[in-house]
């Protein structure tokens, strides 16, 4: 089994893709958290946990759900925004969780807004400009989000999670699979089930993603 | 995508960036009469961009997208340069191909999207700087058009390579000074209208960008004809107000001082007698529609 623990950066200016440094993805029914394969009860209890650590908790929605293409992509926006709902029901003062799309996958030069959106490219500025510790990908296409997620470990001391609808993402420090209504569903339930018994990072010097 | 499927989550709509909203909301995807006298009352398919301040190339972009007939079963291939900057603001789907490789690019590109969508109208639109299309790019130019490849082929000439500084290009003038070419060009611009005329090409037009509806015109054109019958090529007069030393207001001036009759960028057409034949039942449908139209209205009131 590899050696190499997919960790919160920054790791490097062009950190390895986590799959030829040996990490494998997870058999249906199983996730990865740092690279080792788990049960998916135990990821959803530490996606639940990072999450109400984090200072800015923040969901990525991308195209695939933000885009009404068919009706359970549709289904699955309605259930990241009841996840986004109960983060902001369960989390503590202080904390500030986020909402922000990646509407498509265009490079946008010369800029973007960081305050609305995150682009592939250039994830790091979303994540700089407003402090993001802990964010979770949902809806993005494989190869992008592999791009991006690489990018943020790189760059960032962000913890990454993906709520993946294929095989899962080796390059997220968590990575679940074929993400449904359901699974978002139950990470909201875990999120809630946790509620109170985390402490916050809030006063950690090492709050914040660095840059 | 068809524009049936452009429609944002509603669970979602409240975080999609303005830009997006607006281009669902008030965008002319699918308007059969699109063209540039949107400009202004709908949002256009590309936001804000990366050219110099000024830059003729910002409105030939804003004409070209204003016109193309079907934006939303359209694919655009760009090539490195000053436009290719601007690909990533546009809503159009594009694929930025390596240097001088667009038109190879767009022969597969096309071919595929026929086996895919079969019965599908889906258009391909080169849209390249006159280094691409005309140096490094000329092969891949050349023998699309030999192919017959049904596909446009858009050449932004600017007489030099931009992008890189201001180097020598085959459509640069002969005696031409450049920031990166101090020698003065050697031998005449390349005569590429000719070239893709001989080379098959069933439309060709020279022209400057001064004009919106002119633009609107032989994008239009070139689009149906290479759609129905075979490639089509436009060279449109961008010209780069940096490496002539022209302010930003200056740069339409300089359109018209070189689209007069006796200068390079004079209006010049070609079109093969199937093209021809072609714009004539397009012009009589057209006609047919606003008659049918105009009896409408005139019951209605
Ligand atoms: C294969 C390759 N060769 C060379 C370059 C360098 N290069 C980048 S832009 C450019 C010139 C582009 O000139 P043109 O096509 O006229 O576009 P413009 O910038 O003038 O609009 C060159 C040579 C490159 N990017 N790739
Ligand atoms: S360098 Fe020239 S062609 Fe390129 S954006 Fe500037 S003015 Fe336009
Ligand atoms: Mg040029």
């Amino acid at each position: 089994m590899s050696q190499y623990r997919v960790l919160p950066g920054p790791e490097h200016f062009l950190p390895p893709a986590a799959a030829s440094m040996g990490i494998q993805l997870p058999n249906p029914g199983e996730a990865h958290i740092n690279g080792v394969i788990v049960s998916e009860d135990k990821a959803y209890e530490e996606a639940a946990k990072q999450f109400l650590m984090a200072k800015v908790p923040t969901i990525f929605p991308g195209p695939l759900v933000l885009w009404a293409w068919n009706e359970k992509a549709a289904k699955k926006a309605t259930a990241v925004r009841h996840l986004y709902n109960t983060l902001k029901e369960c989390v503590q003062p202080g904390q500030t969780p986020m909402l922000i799309p990646m509407p498509d996958y265009r490079p946008k030069y010369p800029k973007i807004n960081p305050e609305v959106e995150i682009n592939p490219n250039h994830p790091n500025l979303t994540i700089w400009h407003n402090k993001i510790d802990c964010c979770m990908f949902i809806g993005v296409h494989c190869h992008q989000a592999n791009l991006s997620l690489k990018i943020i470990r790189g760059g960032t001391s962000c913890y990454t999670i993906a709520m993946c609808a294929q095989a899962g993402h080796e390059d997220a420090m968590l990575s679940f699979r074929d993400a449904s209504v359901e699974k978002i569903m139950k990470l909201a339930e875990w999120v809630k089930k946790l509620k109170g018994t985390v402490q916050p990072r809030l006063t950690s010097a090492k709050s914040g993603a660095s840059n | 995508m068809s524009k049936e499927k452009i429609k944002i989550s509603e669970a979602l709509y409240d975080i999609m960036p303005s830009d997006y909203q607006d281009l669902v909301k008030s965008a002319t995807y699918g308007k059969e009469d699109r063209g540039w006298k949107d400009i202004g009352s709908s949002k256009e398919l590309i936001e804000q961009h990366s050219l110099c301040a000024g830059c003729p190339e910002s409105m030939a972009f804003r004409y070209i997208l204003a016109s193309l007939p079907n934006p939303e079963d359209t694919v655009m291939v760009g090539s490195t340069g000053c436009t290719s900057l601007v690909f990533p603001m546009v809503a159009v789907h594009n694929i930025h191909s390596l240097f001088g490789n667009q038109n190879a690019i767009a022969s597969g590109l096309k071919r595929a999207l026929s086996v895919r969508f079969p019965g599908r109208t889906k258009d391909v639109v080169v849209l390249a700087g006159d280094g691409a299309t005309v140096d490094i790019g000329l092969d891949m130019t050349l023998q699309a058009w030999f192919r017959q490849e049904k596909f446009t082929t858009i050449c932004f000439d600017n007489e030099l390579y931009a992008n890189t500084g201001g180097q020598e290009s085959g459509l640069m003038q002969k005696g031409f000074v450049a920031k990166m070419a101090p020698v003065g060009k050697l031998f005449d611009k390349v005569r590429l209208p000719e070239i893709a005329r001989e080379s098959g090409c069933h439309y060709v037009v020279n022209c400057t960008v001064s004009k919106p509806s002119l633009i609107e015109k032989v994008i239009r054109n070139a689009v149906h004809i290479a759609r129905e019958i075979g490639p089509t090529y436009l060279q449109l007069y961008t010209p780069c107000i940096l490496e002539i030393g022209k302010n930003s207001m200056e740069g339409l001036q300089e359109m018209r001082d070189s689209e007069k009759p006796t200068e390079r960028f004079a209006y010049k057409e070609y079109v093969s007698e199937p093209a021809k034949q072609l714009l004539a039942e397009l012009a009589a449908k057209d006609k047919e529609k606003k008659a049918a139209a105009k009896q409408l209205a005139s019951q209605e009131a």
